[in-house]
C-alpha cells in the first residue's frame, strides 16, 4: 500500500493549540516539508515568537529557541553567527515582527543576514485577544480600534515586503497566502526557496503569508476566507516583491 | 608565563575575554566602553570569532541569547542606560537559564546622566536586573588586573551555573592604564547538552524556552533556580580583608572606590584611627558572613561608593543591624578623595 499523504517528520505528532481556520497549521505544515524535502531538520534551529505562534517550539522537531517580543532576527542572528553551518529560521506574526520587533526585522533584513524569515500576517494580535496590528487595514475593527481603524488618529499599516525591499540586503521578499490549493503550493514553493537562499548562502528571504484569524475576526473559516480575499489581498498584493538570482 | 604588558582596562577586558573563551561578541556603542568594541572589531575575525555592531542594545542582548542558546561563550558590554535597554534580554537568559557574560562599565545616572565614572547602578546589577525573580553573578573588580582575572571565572561560573554573570565596572576601570598579565587561554571546553545545536536526528529537539504557562511548572522553574541561587551564596562569595582583623571602623568599599579607600585607610592609621577595609569582590553573591564575622569587633562601619548610598543596605543586612552604618559618596561622576573619606573616619573616631 502506498503512502499518498503523511505528516512531515519535522512536525511534531501533537495537537496544536491553534483555532480552527487559522492557517498557522497550514503553514507550520509548509515549513516541516520544507525541512523534509532539504533534508535539514538535523540541523536546522528554528526561533519562535511571542504572539499566537510562540508555542511552535512544541510543534517542530527541529531544535527551538523561543525568543522575546520581537526579537527573533537578532536571536536568529545571534544562532547563526554562532553556527554558521545550521540552518536558521523564524516564524513571527505581525505585531511581533512589524510592530515591536521592526527594528529587529529592518536591520536583520539590511545586513542580508543568512537566515529565513516567515512571517504570518492576519492584520491583528491573535494571542492578546484581537488588538490593532500594524498591519490591520484602515476601517478594521478590532478590541482597540472600536470603530474601525482610523488611519488619522492610529495611523496606516505597514506593507512589510514593501517597506524592505528598497533595501539591498534581503535575497528574497514574497507575499503568498493559503486561501487555495494553487496558493497553498506557491507559498511552498516561496519557503522552500526561503530556505534554499539560506543553503546557498544568498542571505536575508521573508516570506510573508497573508493569512485569517476567524477567532478574532468574528467570522466563521469560511467567511474568513472571504473576508481575505475581499480585503486582505487587495491592500497585500501578492508577489514576488525582490528575488536575488 | 604570560609577560605584563600596560593595557588600557577596557581592551585588556575585551583580551581577557578572549582568552577566557568568548567566541562571540555583539555590542553598541555607548561611552565609556566602546573600546571593548573596537577592540574585538580588531581581534575576533583573527581569532575565528565573531564581533558585529548590532542595531540597538536591545539587539545585541538578544544576539548573546540566541549565541548562547546555541551553546557559544559570548559576551556584551555597555554602560549604564544601555545595561537598561539590555535588562528585558538578561530576564529571558535568566529564564531560559543560559550561560553569558555582560560587561556594565557604570557612568553616572539616572536617564542619559553623565559619561563620567560612578557606581549607581549597584542595584540594578544585584536585583536581578530583568523583571521576574532572577539572579545574576555581579563581580566588581578593583583593578585591570583583577577585572582581567575574573573574566574567565565569570564565563565559568556562568557555564556551570547556566545564569548570566555581571562584570560591574566603571568608567575609571574603563579608561585607566595600567600594567596588567594577560591570563593565558582556555583549553577547557564544557558540553553543553541542552544547547539549540541541531539534533543531527540523533536525540529529540532541544527546546530553549522561559515560558511556563501552568503555574506549578513555572513555580517549579524557579525554585530549582533558587536552589542553585542558595548554593551558589553558600560557595561563591568573595571578600578581600584589608587591615581588617584589629579595625575599629570598617569601611565597605567595592571597585574603584576600595582604592581611594585604601589610601584613606594608611592616613587613618598614622593618625591612630584603626580603620580597616572589607571589599567585596561578588556584590552578588554578598560576602555577609565575612562582614557578619567582622561586626562583632569593629563599632562602626563606613560604607563609601560612588553614588547616594546602595550597597549601605546589604551591609546593614548582612551585620544584621548590629552596627551602625554609615555613608561618604560622590555621584554624578565625581570620584571621592581620600581626605573626604579621612574627615568622615575622624567625624565618626571623635563619636
Amino acid at each position: 500500500m502506498s503512502v499518498v499523504f503523511d505528516r512531515p517528520h519535522a512536525l511534531a505528532d501533537v495537537s496544536t493549540h491553534y483555532c480552527p481556520g487559522c492557517f498557522h497549521g497550514i503553514i507550520h505544515r509548509l515549513v516541516a516539508e520544507c525541512i523534509d524535502e532539504l533534508g535539514i531538520e538535523g540541523k536546522t534551529i528554528g526561533i519562535a515568537p511571542v504572539g499566537c505562534s510562540v508555542l511552535a517550539y512544541n510543534y517542530f522537531n527541529c531544535d527551538m529557541i523561543q525568543a522575546a517580543h520581537g526579537r527573533a532576527p537578532a536571536v536568529a542572528t545571534g544562532v547563526k553567527r554562532a553556527n554558521p553551518d545550521k540552518v536558521v529560521f523564524t516564524y513571527q506574526g505581525d505585531g511581533d515582527l512589524a510592530a515591536i520587533g521592526t527594528a529587529e526585522t529592518v536591520h536583520a533584513a539590511t545586513r542580508g543576514e543568512n537566515i529565513t524569515v516567515i512571517f504570518v500576517n492576519n492584520a491583528i494580535y491573535g494571542m492578546t485577544g484581537g488588538q490593532m496590528a500594524p498591519t490591520t487595514l484602515p476601517g478594521q475593527i478590532t478590541q482597540t480600534t472600536p470603530f474601525g481603524r482610523d488611519v488619522k488618529e492610529a495611523g496606516n499599516p505597514i506593507r512589510v515586503c514593501e517597506l524592505l525591499s528598497s533595501l539591498d540586503g534581503p535575497a528574497l521578499l514574497q507575499r503568498v497566502t493559503c486561501d487555495t490549493v494553487p496558493h497553498i503550493r506557491d507559498a511552498r514553493k516561496a519557503i522552500l526557496k526561503g530556505f534554499q537562499n539560506q543553503l546557498e548562502g544568498k542571505g536575508f528571504s521573508l516570506i510573508e503569508v497573508v493569512s485569517t484569524c476567524p477567532t478574532n475576526w468574528g467570522l466563521s473559516p469560511v467567511k474568513a476566507i472571504e473576508w481575505l480575499r475581499q480585503n486582505m489581498l487587495p491592500y497585500y498584493p501578492l508577489g514576488v516583491y525582490k528575488e536575488v538570482k | 608565563m604570560s609577560e605584563k604588558v600596560i593595557m588600557k582596562g577596557n581592551e585588556a577586558l575585551a583580551e581577557a575575554a578572549i582568552r577566557a573563551g568568548c567566541k562571540c561578541f555583539f555590542g553598541y556603542p555607548i561611552t565609556p566602553q566602546t573600546e571593548v568594541a573596537a577592540y574585538m572589531a580588531k581581534r575576533m575575525p583573527k581569532v575565528g570569532g565573531v564581533y558585529l555592531q548590532a542595531e540597538s542594545e536591545i539587539a545585541a542582548i538578544n544576539m548573546i541569547y540566541g549565541a548562547a542558546a546555541s551553546g557559544a561563550r559570548c559576551m556584551t558590554s555597555s554602560s549604564s542606560p544601555g545595561i537598561s535597554l539590555k535588562a528585558e534580554g538578561i530576564s529571558y537568559i535568566c529564564g531560559a537559564d543560559l550561560p553569558a557574560v555582560i560587561v556594565n562599565m557604570t557612568r553616572g545616572g539616572p536617564g542619559l546622566g553623565g559619561i563620567q565614572p560612578a557606581q549607581s547602578d549597584y542595584y540594578q546589577a544585584t536585583r536581578g536586573l530583568g523583571h521576574g525573580d532572577a539572579r545574576l553573578l555581579v563581580f566588581a573588580p578593583a583593578s585591570i588586573q583583577e577585572m582581567c582575572d575574573l573574566m574567565t571565572t565569570a564565563f565559568d561560573l556562568a557555564d556551570k551555573y547556566r545564569m548570566p554573570a555581571m562584570i560591574l565596572g566603571d568608567g575609571a576601570i574603563g579608561q585607566m592604564m595600567e600594567p596588567v598579565i594577560l591570563p593565558e587561554p582556555a583549553t577547557r571546553t564544557i558540553d553543553k547538552p541542552w544547547a539549540a545545536t541541531g539534533t543531527e536526528l540523533k536525540r529529540a529537539h532541544n527546546i530553549v524556552n522561559s515560558l511556563y504557562l501552568q503555574p506549578d511548572q513555572l513555580e517549579d522553574n524557579v525554585r530549582a533556580r533558587f536552589e542553585r541561587y542558595v548554593q551558589i551564596e553558600a560557595t561563591e562569595p568573595r571578600c578581600e580583608e584589608y587591615l581588617a582583623d584589629d579595625a575599629d571602623i570598617l569601611i565597605t568599599a567595592y571597585g574603584i572606590s576600595s582604592r581611594i579607600v585604601k589610601s584613606a585607610i594608611k592616613k587613618a592609621r598614622a593618625e591612630g584611627i584603626k580603620a580597616g577595609l572589607l571589599r567585596p569582590i561578588t556584590l552578588w553573591p554578598f560576602p555577609k558572613a565575612v562582614l557578619k564575622k567582622h561586626a562583632a569587633h569593629a563599632k562602626a562601619f563606613l560604607d563609601v561608593e560612588l553614588n547616594m548610598g546602595q550597597m549601605i543596605d546589604d551591609v546593614r543586612m548582612a551585620i544584621e543591624y548590629a552596627r551602625p552604618v554609615e555613608f561618604a559618596g560622590r555621584t554624578g561622576g565625581i570620584i571621592i578623595t581620600p581626605d573626604e573619606i579621612l574627615a568622615k573616619l575622624r567625624e565618626m573616631e571623635a563619636k
